[in-house]
């Protein structure tokens, strides 16, 4: 099983005694990829960059050198690293931020360096108050260090980092809203085009947006290469990706594994892995790249993690979040349950958003509660289709951002594969799955 | 309830130093308000607007965007319980209904004694330990029923004072340097932060001089801190 010798990238301190200090950081060889960056002209970075290929994290798999590249040529220059972590079933950043935050910062840095930026703000979801506080911490270490601030490690380089703590909101993880944000305004996501903050983003100004496990990448690839980094993975994906496991399996958890090498089958059933589905119950759908992705089946065991994989059956890698459900889970709550998340943190600018996806968790709660008609298929699918014309994949826009499109994916796989559930639910009148893990008073919400 | 006292002024100043622009260090300033008066008070706000050249509607208009800002006095304890996609698939709603009924309240109500304010919360990126919860934002995975009759004993009893600090308390770690924080001709800026950081003695900062993150080990709790580690033991290679 080749999946799992391949070498832990941004996950090897994780167990260390006190990861999240600069002692442990420092017995492991940390910083000494930004000192040896330091070393090298932002050009043959950029090239190591490249030739690594590390397609972004953060969900939307842009290439991160391809992004450094279209940086509009005028000063000052901003980075922004994205912590913002609130993709259901996602737990990956949270991880890597509390656990090894001088990593984090380590890469903030070399990226900083590569595209010339006047100040470094890591935006952390404000409800992580432990990360925050180890982040900052760790800051204040690599400062009287000499990692971060004026002229780093006698170079003359010098660069600010600010940790920002967002306010709780979603929306904030979608780099326009996160900029907003920042600027201290309601998280509104901006009209596109411009399409990329690299041309204009914090006060106008050009501002690279990377995610937390993007730039944690970074102090690995200058160690080691961008060619030993691109001979991990294939086709586009590659390297490692951490991969958050949580849903009905044995052994939920944070995996980093060699990206594009191991199956569904193998992240959900290897004994060292997801160790399968709990009670050795069966399986019934996977929701493989966060909620915003469509669902697959137990069919699609066999297919590659990988971006271009998942891609190829209509789905998406995303935020590399995969939540099984064995038979015993309702797709009709499930699907409510992902509605109303995306309901609750619909910013409201724009109305099929704002307005359809009321509508959509109104009736999936109906039929959930057994009040449903069958006529409310057809307007699920009619709702769904003015928030995305289509309901294609990848979706379709009529909204100013993805967030709206979100929501059609979970519906959509109900009816194309669970339709006789959804049918059974109105027809029963009742949700004919377990009442244990059913909220008895649903319609309170 | 009140304007920023004089030393969280002090800290409002030098959050608005780290940013190009003032308007930036609202957010950050707002929680420094939370973690005041336990919630944003219409003078506070207006104050805060003093600071970085907003109106009082502006400082709202924004604040209220924002799902961790209270407008309203709450409870001592904030519980957000997640009932979110992996919280919901491990029994999440029959946790909250068991939270529903030990407190007595519905979600986003107070008890009677001001204690605790309950919250049916949205992922809290804590998904490998669910169900899960917070109180004032720190982590409690893997909490079932009798799990969580235990916790809010331990609460009440205030045995978690030192894990759980107040609620808006954000960061318990101050910024000590930076480029931005020092005066132009060197440093110097540095002490006078931490000294005004002594100074101010409340609970936020009096713990700045903590050891990073030794203050909070919820290991036998499994928090996050712990979860880090539990799942990183995942990913250890099979032989
Ligand atoms: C609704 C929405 C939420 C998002 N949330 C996050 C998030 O929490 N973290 C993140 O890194 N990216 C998030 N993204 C993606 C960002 O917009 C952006 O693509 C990413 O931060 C870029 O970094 P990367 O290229 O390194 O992946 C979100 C996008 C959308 C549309
Ligand atoms: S799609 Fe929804 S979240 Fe996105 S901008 Fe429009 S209303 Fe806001
Ligand atoms: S779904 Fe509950 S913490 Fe993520």
């Amino acid at each position: 099983m080749t999946y799992t010798q391949a070498p832990r990238i941004v996950t090897p301190r994780l167990l260390n005694e006190r990861s999240w200090t600069i002692g442990s950081y420092l017995s492991s060889g940390g910083y000494e990829g930004l000192r040896r960056a330091l070393t090298m002209t932002p050009q043959a970075i950029h090239d190591q960059v490249n030739t690594a290929n590390i397609l972004g994290r953060g969900g939307a798999g842009f290439e991160a050198g391809r992004k450094w590249g279209m940086l509009r040529q005028s000063q000052p220059v901003y980075l922004t690293i994205n912590g913002d972590e609130s993709e259901p079933a996602t737990f990956k950043d949270h991880a890597l931020i509390e656990g090894d935050p001088h990593q984090l910062i380590e890469g903030a840095v070399i990226c900083a360096y590569v595209i010339g930026a006047a100040q470094v703000f890591i935006f952390v979801r404000g409800e992580f108050p432990l990360a925050i506080e180890r982040l900052q911490a760790a800051l204040n270490e690599a400062y009287d260090y000499g990692a971060v601030g004026a002229n780093i490690f006698a170079s003359s380089f010098s660069v600010d980092v600010v940790v920002h703590p967002g306010a709780g909101a979603y929306i904030c993880g979608e780099e326009t809203a996160l900029l907003e944000s920042l600027e201290g305004k309601r998280g509104y996501p901006r009209i596109k085009p411009p399409f990329f903050p690299a041309v204009m983003g914090l006060y106008g100004a050009p501002t690279i947006v990377n995610n937390v496990e993007t730039v944690s990448n970074l102090p690995w690839v200058i160690q080691n290469g961008g060619d030993s980094f691109a001979a991990l993975g294939e086709g586009r994906s590659k390297g490692t990706k951490l991969l958050a496991l949580a849903g009905h399996v044995k052994r939920p958890g944070n995996y980093e594994l060699e990206w594009a090498k191991a199956t569904f089958r193998d992240l959900i059933f290897d004994p060292a892995l997801g160790g399968g589905i709990r009670d050795d119950n069966e399986l019934k759908a996977i929701i493989p790249g966060g909620v915003s992705s469509p669902w697959i089946g137990p069919e699609h065991l066999d297919v590659s993690l990988s971006n271009e994989a998942i891609a190829g059956i209509g789905s998406m890698a995303g935020s590399g979040s995969v939540i099984p459900m064995d038979h015993t889970a309702c797709m009709v709550r499930a699907a409510w349950r992902i509605v109303r998340f995306f309901h609750r943190e619909s910013c409201g600018q724009c109305t099929p958003c704002r307005e359809g996806g009321g509508w959509l968790e109104k009736i999936l709660e109906r039929i959930e509660m057994g009040q449903g008609r069958e006529a409310d298929l057809d307007l699920l699918m009619d709702i769904c289709d003015n928030i995305s014309p289509g309901v294609t994949w990848p979706p379709a826009q009529t909204t100013i951002c993805v967030l709206g499109p979100s929501m059609p994916p979970s519906i959509a796989a109900g009816m194309s594969r669970f339709r006789d559930e959804y049918l059974a639910h109105i027809r029963e009148g009742r949700c004919p799955f377990p009442p244990d893990r059913l909220p008895r008073r649903l319609a309170r919400v | 309830m009140a304007r920023l006292t004089p030393d969280n002024v002090v800290r409002a100043q030098e959050l608005v130093a780290l940013y190009p622009e003032k308007r930036s260090a609202l957010i950050p300033i707002l929680h420094v308000l939370q973690e005041q008066d336990g919630y944003l008070s219409e003078d506070g706000m207006l104050h805060v607007g003093e600071i970085v050249g907003l109106e009082a509607v502006e400082v709202k208009g924004t604040a209220s965007f924002y799902d961790m800002f209270h407008f309203e006095p709450v409870g001592k304890y904030l519980v957000a319980v997640c009932t979110n996609i992996a919280c919901m698939l491990q029994g999440a709603y029959r946790l909250l209904e068991h939270a529903e009924e030990a407190l007595g309240v519905a979600p986003g109500g107070t008890t009677a004694d001001g204690m605790f304010t309950l919250e049916d919360a949205e992922c809290l990126a804590l998904c490998g330990n669910a169900p899960c919860l917070t109180v004032n934002w720190r982590f409690f995975g893997d909490v079932d029923p009798e799990g969580f009759d235990v916790l809010v004993d331990d609460l009440r009893a205030g045995r978690l004072e030192a894990e759980v600090p107040p609620h808006g308390t954000l960061s318990r770690v101050g910024r000590r340097q930076g480029l931005r924080a020092l005066p132009p001709g060197g440093p110097g800026r540095d002490e006078a932060a931490l000294a005004g950081e002594d100074g101010a003695g409340g609970d936020g900062m009096a713990a700045a001089h903590v050891a990073p993150g030794s203050a909070i080990d919820l290991s036998t709790r499994r928090s996050t801190a712990a979860t880090a580690v539990v799942d990183a033991a995942h990913l250890e290679s099979p032989k």
